[in-house]
């Protein structure tokens, strides 16, 4: 017979249990038998939800992969302009929130009311600090011009950074020296030009290179670190090209951007459902019987911070 | 197969004893009477009138872009000019394409008829998820609502695939679209996020994964592939509104960035996509064929595992629609190979289906019909799909008419009709009431007359070098182009005959069995339309979706399948089923049927009235 048989015997008094079952809690929805069981429903569909949120995200690491192993160069010059104090910091921000995060549910599910508020509201608060830090972030690269894409108009050159001088002196003393050569370079062919003379400005130029820069150049110590973030080509060639910035340095800006703007997204709409949460607990929703909102916008928040923890050492710590 | 208790088809049930009296209240009182007014439809958690505001939309939807389909086949009647300029021409076929997948076929058979009908199968009262149902809902309007906003600004020119970097650099209203489009993902996304819960934990006690019908196993592999593939197209959307909107240099070669990514990227989605759109197709299928051969269906776990097939399959071929953008030869064997693999799994089903036709009692019903008219149209999308898999014919035929011919066989003719198969099929559990069977059998027929007559001569123009998304072409062309606009006029006849039955369908009063069919699984349990909780309790099932037809039997004034009685095991029995069915007719609330207009005045017009009672015997 089709597939089916309703109504076995004794189904009444079955049906009479599942009705004191909803009138006991009025938070299991109707299309639900126990509590337990609407709980493992939420449980696996935020799951499922945090799945679909990792592939959301996949398709930028995947940018990111191509294009590092395309161009390590752009990677490693705009990771310069990064403060990884300030991104170290936002790390152990978001760590800390997510412990309170997880205290929360552990509150939640203990019953302790006044513990689950404290924790929610230190959730919130830490991840209000950690939009606060991503705007100073945000505001000083505005204010260089480290703008994505066609914007990008930086007023510092990576070789200018007090962070890159700090950690690759001799670098820095290089492009010191190449600046000051250039600019010489420059003077002189500017000369030159008003003589009309370009056979005297050859002459001129050739046999200024200074003795210190053609050490400096020598010294991987100190040539290295410019070839990596793609200022100097070459060691060996002759120092007449300069500085240089990499060609598509402004894609490092759009990846960072990208990414950290959609991640800070998510933390804004995670604060949301925090002070949703917040509103159900001193509502008195919460408790032994019913805490699986909590525990899903926690697991929400844990995602959150785990793509933090890859986007700062991806974006922070290129080496 | 069978067991020991009561009831079964509501009509039939002498139920009023055994079960509360609740349950018996909720018949008269179905989902669409339950609540009355727009805002109990708007906001409403219930999954059947979502699937029914599923219906409407997408149907409007539908009309929108088939008549959008009219003006671009009439625009190519003539060489040259015949109606609009070039520019016209391009934003009309953008959007014809934008609007039938995004807004039509991939919400069509999950959204409308899997809404409807999986709690039901389930035997639960609602999606594990209700307001998250009702969130996609709204989604999906958004999302076709930023879809309007681009054509009342400037319609994109830039095919439904929004390839960069003419997209980024269209002036054209592109980000509208495309934010449409990522709209409409995530209301994708959280229907397929909803089924898989619910699938996994509203089974009623009984239904092992292999008792499951077919159309949930099928939704169920589509909603894995909605959630793992739609993310990446909401992320690609994302970046190429991005590109437009601040230069990224992620997708535009002139900062630096990489086209042929975005490619990559958008066939990551849009290839497993064609399955989201196809695999629920067969669901339906799987569902008609065994009902209405009145025989169990062959092969049930080939047909439930080759779905799962496809959709792993599926996330492994979308190289093949970039044999011609600078892939390595290496890549495109791969993704060619792995291509024709997908052939095996839907093969298989196509076989299961043929094997349980064979020696069953075939009804010619409109469902039926459109099975059948899918499994002709079907095969020949199916076939030509390994052309086009091939890589070195595809690089002749690649953004030919072949290739327009191919997918509208596969997506028009595969499911749009397996779709309007599903709708016959359930609509009398939708609305309670029975369509007109001759008119709709004439229709089935236009339809696929139609079908074949506007896409078959598209084959030729593509293997004789008409590339697609052509405003103008060579005069050789004229006669196969105008073969093709006739026939698209014919197909839109046949949807507006259909339109036209099926609503007038709605004005009859309530006159539908619970069963119709003989079908048996869950839903057709429940009265038509069904009451606006489905099940006071879960039902327990003891055998599978398609065992025990020869266990119903079909009773004339109801014009439905009743389970045949047991001797001696119920009260009342000795009773012929006939007279059973009086009694359970004539007792039925008045709000559910009308007494003397059901019996005879129905009757007479059902087509299929002289076949059925042969098989009582």
């Amino acid at each position: 017979m089709s597939q089916t048989i309703v109504t076995p015997i004794g189904a009444n008094a079955e049906s009479e249990h599942l009705d004191a079952i909803h009138q006991e809690n009025p938070h299991l929805a109707h299309h639900y038998d126990t509590p337990r069981h609407q709980y493992e429903a939420g449980k696996l569909g935020i799951w499922i939800f945090l799945v679909t949120e990792i592939l959301f995200f996949a398709g930028l690491f995947c940018a990111y992969t191509i294009y590092r192993t395309e161009r390590p160069e752009v990677f490693n010059w705009g990771h310069q302009f990064l403060d990884w104090r300030l991104g170290g910091l936002n790390t152990i921000i978001l760590l800390t929130s997510s412990l309170t995060a997880a205290w929360a549910v552990r509150c939640a599910q203990i019953g302790y009311r006044r513990a689950l508020i404290v924790n929610i509201v230190a959730t919130i608060a830490l991840a209000f600090g950690f939009l606060g830090i991503k705007y100073v972030e945000y505001s000083h690269k505005f204010h260089e011009g480290l703008l994505p894409g066609h914007h990008f108009a930086p007023s510092e050159e990576a070789w200018e950074i007090e962070s890159f001088r700090a950690k690759h002196p001799h670098a820095a003393d290089l492009a010191e020296a190449l600046e000051a050569y250039q600019a010489s370079r420059e003077k002189a062919e500017k000369s030159g030009k008003a003589h009309h003379d370009a056979k005297a400005v050859e002459g001129q130029i050739a046999p200024v290179v200074p003795s210190r820069l053609r050490e400096l150049l020598r010294n991987p110590e100190a040539t290295q670190p410019l070839v990596d973030i793609g200022a100097i080509r070459n060691p060996e060639v002759e120092p007449q090209e300069g500085l240089l910035r990499p060609k598509y340095a402004h894609v490092f800006f759009s990846i960072y951007f990208f990414m950290t703007g959609l991640h800070g997204i998510h933390v804004i709409a995670g604060i949301i459902v925090w002070i949703w949460l917040l509103r159900r607990t001193i509502a008195g929703h919460f408790g032994p019987k019913f805490f699986g909102p909590i525990d899903f916008g926690a697991l929400y928040w844990h995602l959150v911070d785990l793509i933090w923890i890859f986007l700062f050492p991806l974006l922070y710590l290129v080496s | 197969m069978t067991s020991t208790t009561t009831v079964m088809n509501s009509p039939l049930t002498g139920k009023s004893s055994a079960s509360p009296p609740s349950f018996d209240g909720a018949r008269s009182d179905s989902y669409l009477t339950h609540d009355r007014g727009l805002a109990s439809w708007i906001f409403t958690l219930d999954h059947k009138r979502i699937g029914i505001m599923y219906l409407i939309g997408v149907m409007t939807a539908f009309l929108v872009g088939g008549v959008f389909a009219l003006l671009i086949r009439t625009e190519l009647f003539f060489p040259g000019r015949t109606l609009m300029d070039a520019q016209t021409y391009n934003q009309l076929f953008t959007l014809h394409g934008a609007i039938m997948v995004f807004l039509v076929i991939i919400p069509g058979i999950p959204a409308i008829l899997g809404n409807f009908v999986l709690p039901m199968q389930l035997g639960a009262k609602d999606v594990a998820f209700p307001r998250l149902n009702l969130a996609s809902f709204h989604l999906w309007v958004l999302g076709a609502l930023f879809l309007v906003l681009s054509m009342v600004l400037s319609a994109a020119d830039t095919g439904w695939t929004f390839y960069t970097p003419y997209s980024t650099t269209t002036s054209t209203a592109v980000i509208p679209a495309t934010f449409g489009a990522f709209i409409l993902g995530f209301s994708s996304i959280f229907t397929g996020l909803n089924f898989i819960v619910s699938i996994h934990k509203l089974r009623p006690p009984g239904m092992g994964w292999y008792r499951m019908p077919l159309f949930l196993w099928s939704l169920y592999a589509t909603a894995i592939i909605q959630v793992l593939a739609t993310p990446v197209l909401g992320i690609t959307l994302l970046l190429l509104i991005a590109e437009r909107l601040f230069q990224i240099g992620i997708f535009d070669p002139a900062l630096g960035g990489d086209p042929v990514l975005y490619e990559h990227f958008f066939w990551f989605y849009s290839h497993p996509a064609v399955y989201i759109m196809i695999v629920p197709a067969f669901g339906v299928i799987s569902e008609i064929i065994p009902a209405f051969s009145r025989k169990r269906i062959f092969g049930y776990k080939f047909i439930a595992l080759s779905s799962l097939a496809i959709a792993v399959l599926g996330f492994f071929v979308w190289g093949h629609h970039m044999f011609t953008s600078g892939q390595s030869v290496l890549a495109g064997t791969l993704f060619s190979a792995l291509t024709f693999l997908i052939a095996i799994p839907t093969a298989i089903k196509v076989f299961n289906w043929i094997a349980t036709m064979y020696k069953g009692r075939i009804h010619l019903d409109t469902p039926m019909l459109y099975a059948l008219a899918f499994l002709w149209v079907f095969t020949i999308g199916g076939l030509t799909g390994i052309f086009l898999g091939t890589m070195s014919i595809d690089v002749h035929l690649h953004d030919t008419y072949f290739v327009v011919a191919h997918f509208h066989y596969v997506m028009m003719g595969g499911s749009i009709t397996a779709f309007l198969g599903g709708l016959h099929y359930w609509w009398p559990k939708m609305f309670g009431r029975t369509y007109d069977e001759k008119l709709a059998r004439i229709a089935t027929g236009v339809v696929f007359v139609g079908l074949n007559l506007t896409f078959f001569p598209q084959f030729i123009l593509g293997a004789r070098g008409m590339p697609r998304r052509y405003y103008d072409y060579l005069p050789e062309f004229t006669h196969l182009h105008q073969l093709s606009s006739v026939g698209a006029f014919i197909l839109g006849a046949g949807f507006v005959m259909t339109a036209v039955y099926l609503i007038a369908s709605l004005r009859r009063p309530i006159n539908a069995a619970a069963n119709p069919w003989g079908a048996s699984t869950l839903e057709w349990t429940l009265p038509s339309p069904p009451p606006y909780y489905n099940f006071h309790e879960a039902p327990v099932v003891t055998a599978g979706p398609y065992d025990g037809y020869e266990d119903l039997i079909y009773v004339e004034n109801l014009q439905g399948y009743v389970p045949r009685p047991k001797d001696g095991a119920e009260g009342g029995s000795g009773v012929p089923p006939e007279k059973r069915a009086e009694i359970a007719n004539t007792s039925k609330p008045p709000g559910v049927r009308e007494p003397g207009v059901n019996a005879d005045g129905d009757q007479s017009d059902s087509a299929t009235e002289t076949q059925k009672p042969g098989e009582e015997a």
